[in-house]
């Protein structure tokens, strides 16, 4: 049994009924493992199941009405701490999917608050956030220059009451990754939600989650941003022209190829099914790396698109540098760390190292 | 220098609930509990929805309840509550 | 990988295992619980080798299940047990919702219920199962479940968990067949479970009211000191895993429990002091 049948209970919900108690045993533990237990409760909401199944699910609910109201809060607290900065804040992913009232947003689990500012307004954001009571989530000096250097992000902080973490964006993508979004153009085109806080244009939205599903990762959690992705697409695709300008948009982005991959997944394991390329299925079974256990299989496939989205982050000398440095064997080199953690480059070398 | 002003969260988006000589509010739309002293719910309690200064704030709860003839010292602890009412989320600072 | 079901107070779980010994004990251990009534399990527990040589190699149990903990520590097979039960638990502290999770031990009499919380070495795990062989209803040594919208408690009468000096306390107490193995040099020190007598097993689905809350602190002069209701609240809620999850009703639940059930707390240096000590505070209660 493989995570088909998660697929198969999210497109098509009335293909429940009939399951025995060893198949939904297996679908209970498969949607816990992919965070997908509150989406799938909301998909089977009406129907007739059995009662253990019912309190599941209807606790399923409650729990994502939980993480839900802990989202916004969080989002209001980010709005209330920049509140005197002249700069947009825009919501991302979950957070913004709950915010906005989408189809995506039901019955999702929602982690870290992802928001996206102006490169420019990163140092105030970042005092504004510090003076509001966030502060860093202890890492080594490394990961903190590379972070500012390199990541499209902050360095993660934590409040250090709420003891909840926010990740600030200046973009979607590290800028060490081969695509380079417009940051600009999706901040310029972002949506007002009234009360200080934005979300992405649908388009930008639906690129952000594409980007996130195949430019970005080794595919963890995927098989929830494909569905976040078939939920958007569903939702926006009445209006229209929105295919239209999705692919023109996706050409500015330079995320076309990521598009017309993420659309052929999306139709094709949520939605009205088409044909897959060879390449597809890779992913498909990457997607599908579920046992009625909840354990995760297919350890090759991970490992391949693990190894694979460390190569996407990073052009190949980077790469090289930075697990040089990360493995300690730059110490060895001309690279060393002074007692106060400061990493110093082509200093000469010490005999005593640690 | 401009006074600043509180509003408090609207009272639909509290429970509270009195205990011995302190009181809980829980707060619906964060999902967080407060354990809570006097002066803090009378002065939620006297903000209702509206705009208002640290002194406004005073001559309200001296209407409502004795303050005895001190209520001038009591500005800075007023001020100190406002403080940490609008760090946790209770009143937002205008 | 095999397998078992078992039905504690309302929670299912099935848990699954690389190695057979784990599922033996359990079976043995809870022969006498009831499966889950349809075959549909609340959690699922899974106890896996930490790395996959780690099956035959030193053999490491790492806990995992529908709810895990990411730093967890593998134990050892030989703590195989241990690793279902902290499983076990895992999933009820991370994923119940029905009820209000106490911290807490709790026993009943003439559908009362005496709830019992405080730190790991506060001893009421033990005092729970004294009483239990004493004419009380052990109905959990870990979790007091509290209802919602009724306000009783209920039960979850899992294996209770004996550590270091209470292992030779509890033999004397109760028969040899009763006992799990002993697991040695565990992270909590010397561990031993005792299966609950037949009568706490029979009624784990019935609940009590809840009459009495106990503070106990073990290892100190015999003392009792009223506890006043915010103190209370504060406590049980820093206690309780599930209390902000419940959100609103988690709040009135708590609150109209402190409200109406009155708390000491009690030191004691010894089982028997603090027997006499409970038997003192419940008829005071009445």
């Amino acid at each position: 049994m493989s995570a088909m049948l998660l697929v198969r209970a999210l497109r098509d919900p009335a293909s429940v009924q009939g399951l025995g108690s060893g198949e939904w045993n297996a679908l209970v533990s498969m949607a816990r493992a992919e965070q997908l237990i509150g989406t799938l409760a909301h998909r089977l909401n009406g129907l007739s199941l059995p009662p253990a199944i019912d309190r599941i699910m209807a606790d399923a609910r409650d729990q994502a009405a939980f993480v839900r109201r802990q989202a916004l809060w969080e989002a209001d607290r980010a709005r209330a701490a920049l509140n005197g900065l002249d700069t947009p804040v825009i919501l991302l992913k979950g957070t913004a999917y709950a915010a906005a009232g989408l189809k995506a947003g039901v019955g999702r689990s929602i982690g870290d608050l992802d928001i996206l500012v102006p490169r420019e307004a990163l140092p105030s954001v970042e005092t504004a956030l510090m003076d509001a009571g966030w502060e860093w989530v202890k890492s080594d000096p490394y990961d903190d220059l590379y972070y500012r250097r390199w990541m499209h992000e902050l360095p993660p902080m934590i409040h250090r009451e709420r003891d909840r973490m926010i990740d600030v964006h200046h973009t979607i993508l590290p800028l060490t990754a081969r695509q380079t979004p417009d940051a600009d153009a999706m901040i310029a085109d972002r949506l007002e939600l009234g009360g200080g806080l934005c979300v992405l244009s649908p388009e930008d939205m639906v690129l952000h989650c594409v980007a996130h599903l195949l430019a970005d990762g080794d595919l963890a959690g995927c098989s929830r941003n494909l569905w976040d992705l078939h939920c958007l697409l569903e939702e926006f695709g009445g209006e229209g022209g929105f295919e239209a300008r999705l692919e023109s948009r996706a050409a500015l982005h330079r995320l076309r190829p990521h598009l017309e991959r993420g659309l052929r997944l999306a139709n094709g394991l949520y939605g009205a099914g088409g044909a897959l390329r060879l390449s597809d299925r890779l992913y498909v079974r990457r997607l599908l790396s579920r046992n009625h256990w909840g354990q995760e299989t297919g350890k090759l496939t991970r490992l391949a698109f693990y190894i694979r989205s460390h190569w996407l982050r990073m052009p190949p000398l980077m790469l090289a540098r930075h697990l040089w440095i990360k493995s300690g064997a730059g110490a060895l080199t001309g690279q060393r760390r002074s007692q106060d953690g400061h990493v110093e480059i082509g200093a000469p070398k010490r005999a005593s190292i640690r | 220098m401009a006074q600043p002003r509180f509003r408090a969260e609207d009272a639909s988006h509290l429970v509270i609930k009195p205990l011995d000589d302190l009181s809980l509010i829980y707060h619906r739309r964060s999902g967080t509990t407060h354990v809570v002293a006097s002066p803090v719910p009378e002065m939620l309690g006297v903000m209702g929805g509206d705009p208002l200064g640290v002194e406004e704030i005073l001559e309200r709860l001296s209407q409502r309840f004795e303050l005895g003839n001190e209520t001038e010292s009591l500005i800075p602890v007023v001020a100190a509550r406002l403080e940490e009412l609008a760090a946790l989320g209770l009143v937002e600072r205008l | 990988m095999q397998g078992l079901s078992l039905q504690i107070g309302p929670a299912s779980f099935r848990i699954a295992s690389a190695w057979r010994e784990p599922v033996e004990q359990l079976e043995r251990l809870y022969a006498a619980y009831p499966k889950p009534e349809s075959g549909i399990a609340d959690f699922t527990v899974r106890l896996e080798p930490a790395r996959p040589w780690r099956r035959w190699v030193r053999p490491s149990v790492a806990i995992c299940g529908d709810y895990m903990l990411p730093d967890a520590a593998p134990l050892p097979l030989a703590q195989g047990l241990l690793a279902a039960e902290m499983g076990m638990n895992l999933q009820m502290a991370l994923g119940w919702r029905r009820h209000a999770l106490l911290h807490a031990s709790c026993v009943e009499r003439d559908g009362r219920a005496l709830v019992m919380t405080g730190a790991s070495g506060s001893g009421k795990s033990t005092l729970a199962a004294m009483l239990g062989e004493r004419g009380w209803r052990l109905m959990g040594d870990e979790f007091a479940l509290l209802d919602l919208a009724t306000g009783d408690v209920f039960a979850f009468p899992r294996l209770i968990s004996l550590k270091n000096g209470a292992i030779g306390v509890m033999e004397g107490e109760a028969k040899p067949v009763r006992f799990g193995p002993l697991m040695q040099a565990t992270p909590k020190g010397d561990i031993r479970h005792l299966v609950p007598r037949p009568e706490a097993v029979a009624r784990m689905s019935e609940g009590a009211m809840p009459a009495l809350l106990l503070f106990p602190r073990f290892g100190h002069e015999a003392a009792v000191r009223s506890v006043g209701k915010s103190e209370s609240f504060v406590r049980l809620t820093q206690a309780s895993t599930n209390y902000v999850a419940l959100g609103e009703a988690g709040f009135a639940a708590l609150s109209r429990f402190v409200d109406e059930v009155p708390a000491q707390a009690i030191d004691y240096g010894s089982g028997e002091e603090a027997m006499a000590l409970v038997e003192q505070l419940w008829s005071a209660a009445a």
